[in-house]
């Protein structure tokens, strides 16, 4: 007994049980880390867009005046007294009986009519907290959430509906107002946008026809009549839309409301400007699930508003979509023919080795890098000579020569080329030389092997490279600011116009969406749970390509199971 | 690999070698017509030389065994006649081989119609990653397919020459890689043979079956030898004894002696293969 204690802890130690724990260590915190992060981002993005109940809290402001406030109570916090001086100044109203002070932030809104839409009240000078049911939100489309109580229907300025009757006639023309817009909507974007391209196509076959010194001036004369006859047509055409147009505003523009907003004022707001309106005060739980859903989806399928502080993400989530796809369109061909030269045809050597080790250290280039090299050689060098021989017509006003998706997702590529390549090179090397020499002594050559057997049997290490590439490529935001990402888009990337995918466009990205939210905003609280929102949805957009291409990637591997061994 | 892949060489030896009387055979036959001439073969892997001045006659529709210790080699013959040992970096060879008569060294010989001529099977099965059906087309597609019935038409007969089609004509759509290691040999035999050439080379195509697989093999071999010229690298003596009707036996890149088989093993003109023959080294 005595034998065995004495060399018990030593055995401990020997056994690798530590070692074990060290392991276990290793992992559980790595777990919590990740799993920490995106509940937090998870919970602060998603609870945006529940529709809390809105307080009425009679308050006793500074100078000792009663006041009433109307809000959401986003959230509170305690001070302490020093914390308490640091913020006012002055501790004498410091509450003695009491340690810390509790203080709420309250989104009241009416930001055009009774700014700041932002405030913060102390608990301890609460009067009272009621929630009455009449109390509304409406959306607006500008100037954010007006709160207050709807108190009249209007037709043209007359009253048509008060008291009891005044939701259901506002929600009737409510609807009205909504179908109004999407007509509108889809005049702007089909007939306008197709319009406005194709003047643009005229003017630019005019200017060619200007710089055109060949032609003969009958010939000349000729195509200029031509152009200017299509060119009227497009007038006559753009002449009857905007009279249509303008006959659709003016129907939209015919109800409006009256709000009764907390400071007593009647805030007058014309139906167009209403997105939509909700009582959360009397909505039960189920409404309020189906409210959020709604959010939910309004938030991933509109576009933003207010200096994106208000309404989607749409753009910027099909900007990044579209960005990743096209890069891993382009990085796959590079890498994997990139990879196949190396290990297949180049005779192996210090030179080879060489420009291995070069691959390799590519993959740590700092991002931003890329990012100067892809504003210099593509935009200015490759786009601006483009435009020089195909769109000079369209000069001074740049077509390539300016950054944009093409160059974006070409910058990105090479960006992540590295990773292509080697995981390509591994599942090269893996593949044992009987089946490339079986398929050879068939009397295939080695470019038929390469194709029919080889290339197929690395196929999942492929796949590796591209989830690998595109878990990087989703992330980056530096060098998309250089070379294609702004803050708001005016057109996407990809619509109705030949040649439908127009790659010389500019485009919204989510990882930029959330730094310019986040930090070139000037409505600091509006804009937290949107950058929480969209760093939430950024993340499981990427979990979502991967899992793509892992799901991809597990049936090749099924398919070519037993190979390797 | 699964166990039934693993050399079980004993075994082999002990399972009855199918019962054929090449004394009886010989007497009857007429010498056969030439199908690889080897003449003054040399081969260096860069400065070390592997083969040394080879001469040698492989008749047609006969199996011809390569015998010898390791790396005597056997195998690197073998691969000449297919210009397998071109994929090797800084190998030279000095000579000729004539297959039926035309030099497969000159330059104008194209590697790939040449492979198609003489097909090969390896030591380890090597079967695609691609369903049966298409482990025996590849050979085919690559040359160019045939239409659907005639492709399916020739599947049937390489899989039945192989001995292997009541096995799998159930299943031709799945993975080639699901079958056992012998029956995955067979496959590879039919696959070689799908694309008809007139010579088959057999590097040690059993040394990874179990014994009731490399009984079968010996049996396919055997029956093959009415269609092809087989050659066939062997480190297992009784092997060669019970399949080849010639017999090389092959030490330290040196050819040290040809002959029949009936006579090689006993009979041998050599001490160097008596010796090795009854098993003093090797």
């Amino acid at each position: 007994m005595l034998h065995m204690e004495k060399t018990s802890v030593r055995s401990w130690f020997s056994s690798g049980e530590l070692w074990i724990w060290i392991n276990a260590a290793a992992v559980g915190i790595s777990i919590a880390a990740v799993g920490g992060l995106l509940a937090l981002i998870a919970v602060r993005g998603l609870a945006h867009f529940w529709p809390s109940d809105i307080a009425e809290i009679r308050y006793l402001a500074a100078n000792d005046q009663e006041t009433i406030v109307v809000g959401e109570m986003i959230e509170s916090e305690t001070l302490s007294m020093a914390q308490y001086r640091d913020s006012t100044g002055d501790a004498s109203e410091f509450p003695a009986d009491q340690e810390i002070v509790r203080r709420w932030l309250i989104k009241t809104g009416n930001r055009r009519e009774d700014p700041p839409d932002f405030e913060w009240l102390y608990e301890y000078r609460f009067q009272a907290v009621a929630h009455p049911e009449s109390l509304a939100v409406f959306e607006r489309m500008e100037w954010g959430n007006a709160y207050g109580e709807l108190i009249a229907v209007l037709e043209d300025g007359e009253v048509v509906a008060g008291g009891e009757a005044v939701w259901p006639e506002f929600r009737a023309r409510l609807s009205r107002v909504e179908e109004i817009r999407d007509q509108i909507g889809e005049i702007e974007r089909g007939e306008f946008n197709a319009i406005n391209y194709e003047l643009e196509q005229l003017r630019l076959d005019r200017r060619r026809l200007e710089l055109n010194d060949r032609l003969s001036q009958a010939a000349r004369s000729s195509e200029e009549a031509s152009i200017t006859e299509a060119e009227e047509a497009l007038q006559m055409r753009y002449l009857r839309a905007e009279a249509e147009l303008r006959a659709l505003i003016d129907q939209r523009a015919r109800d409006s409301i009256e709000v009764e907003i907390s400071n007593g004022a009647i805030l007058r707001l014309n139906l167009a400007e209403v997105v939509r309106a909700w009582q959360p005060n009397q909505m039960s739980v189920a409404e309020k699930i189906g409210h959020y859903g709604t959010s939910v989806w309004l938030f991933l399928s509109e576009d933003p508003r207010e200096a994106n502080t208000e309404g989607g993400i749409f753009p910027a989530i099909f900007g990044t979509v579209l960005m990743v796809l096209l890069m891993s369109v382009l990085v796959t061909p590079l890498g994997v023919i990139a990879a196949v030269y190396l290990r297949e045809y180049a005779r192996q050597g210090p030179f080879v080795r060489l420009i291995r080790i070069a691959v390799n250290n590519l993959a740590g280039v700092p991002s931003i890098v890329y990012g100067v090299f892809g504003l210099g050689f593509f935009v200015y060098f490759i786009g601006g000579n483009l435009d020089q021989l195909f769109f000079e017509a369209a000069l001074p006003a740049p077509t390539f020569g300016t950054p944009g998706l093409v160059w974006a997702s070409l910058t990105l590529a090479l960006l992540t080329v590295p990773v292509v390549v080697v995981s390509t090179e591994e599942g090269l090397t893996r593949i044992p030389r009987s089946i490339r020499e079986g398929s050879l002594a068939l009397g295939a050559t080695k470019a038929e092997t390469l194709f029919k057997v080889v290339l197929p049997i690395a196929s999942p290490s492929i796949l590796t490279g591209i989830i690998l590439a595109v878990a990087r490529a989703a992330g980056e935001v530096a060098p998309l600011m250089l070379v294609g990402v702004v803050k708001l888009a005016p057109t996407l990337p990809l619509d109705g116009n030949f040649p439908y995918l127009h790659l010389e466009r500019k485009f919204m990205h989510l990882g930029f969406h959330i730094y310019d939210v986040g930090f070139q905003s000037p409505n600091v609280d509006a804009a937290r749970p949107l950058v929480y929102a969209t760093a939430l949805l950024l993340v499981l957009i990427i979990i979502a390509l991967n899992l793509t291409a892992i799901m991809l990637r597990t049936r090749l591997e099924n398919r070519y199971r037993g190979v390797e061994s | 690999m699964s166990e039934e892949n693993k050399p079980i060489d004993e075994a082999a030896q002990s399972v009855p070698a199918p019962v054929i009387d090449r004394a009886a055979e010989d007497k009857d036959r007429e010498p056969s017509p030439t199908s690889l001439l080897v003449d003054k073969l040399s081969l260096f892997y860069g400065s070390q030389q592997a083969l040394v001045d080879i001469d040698m006659r492989i008749p047609q529709k006969e199996v011809t065994a390569f015998i010898g210790p390791s790396g005597c080699g056997k195998s690197t013959l073998l691969r000449c006649f297919n210009r397998m040992n071109d994929l090797i970096d800084g190998v030279t060879v000095n000579g000729h081989v004539l297959l039926d008569g035309y030099d497969i060294f000159a330059p104008e010989i194209d590697v790939a119609q040449l492979r198609r001529r003489i097909g090969m099977v390896f030591q380890r099965p090597n079967p695609f990653p691609k369903t049966i059906y298409e482990n025996v087309a590849y050979g085919l597609r690559i040359q160019g397919a045939p239409p659907k019935a005639e492709m399916d038409e020739i599947v049937e007969w390489a899989l039945r020459s192989a001995a292997i089609w009541d096995e799998v004509k159930d299943r031709l759509k799945e993975s080639a890689l699901g079958l056992s290691g012998g029956q995955q040999q067979r496959l590879v035999i039919a696959r070689a043979v799908a694309v008809k050439p007139s010579v088959l080379l057999l590097d040690e195509p059993a040394s990874a079956l179990d014994p009731i697989s490399t009984l079968k093999i010996e049996e396919l071999i055997h029956q093959l030898k009415s269609e092809y010229t087989i050659v066939i690298v062997t480190h297992n003596m009784q092997q060669a004894a019970r399949v080849s009707d010639n017999t090389a036996f092959l030490y330290l890149g040196e050819l040290i002696e040809f002959g029949r088989t009936q006579q090689v093993f006993t009979n041998p003109q050599e001490q160097q293969t008596e010796d090795y023959i009854t098993g003093r080294y090797g």
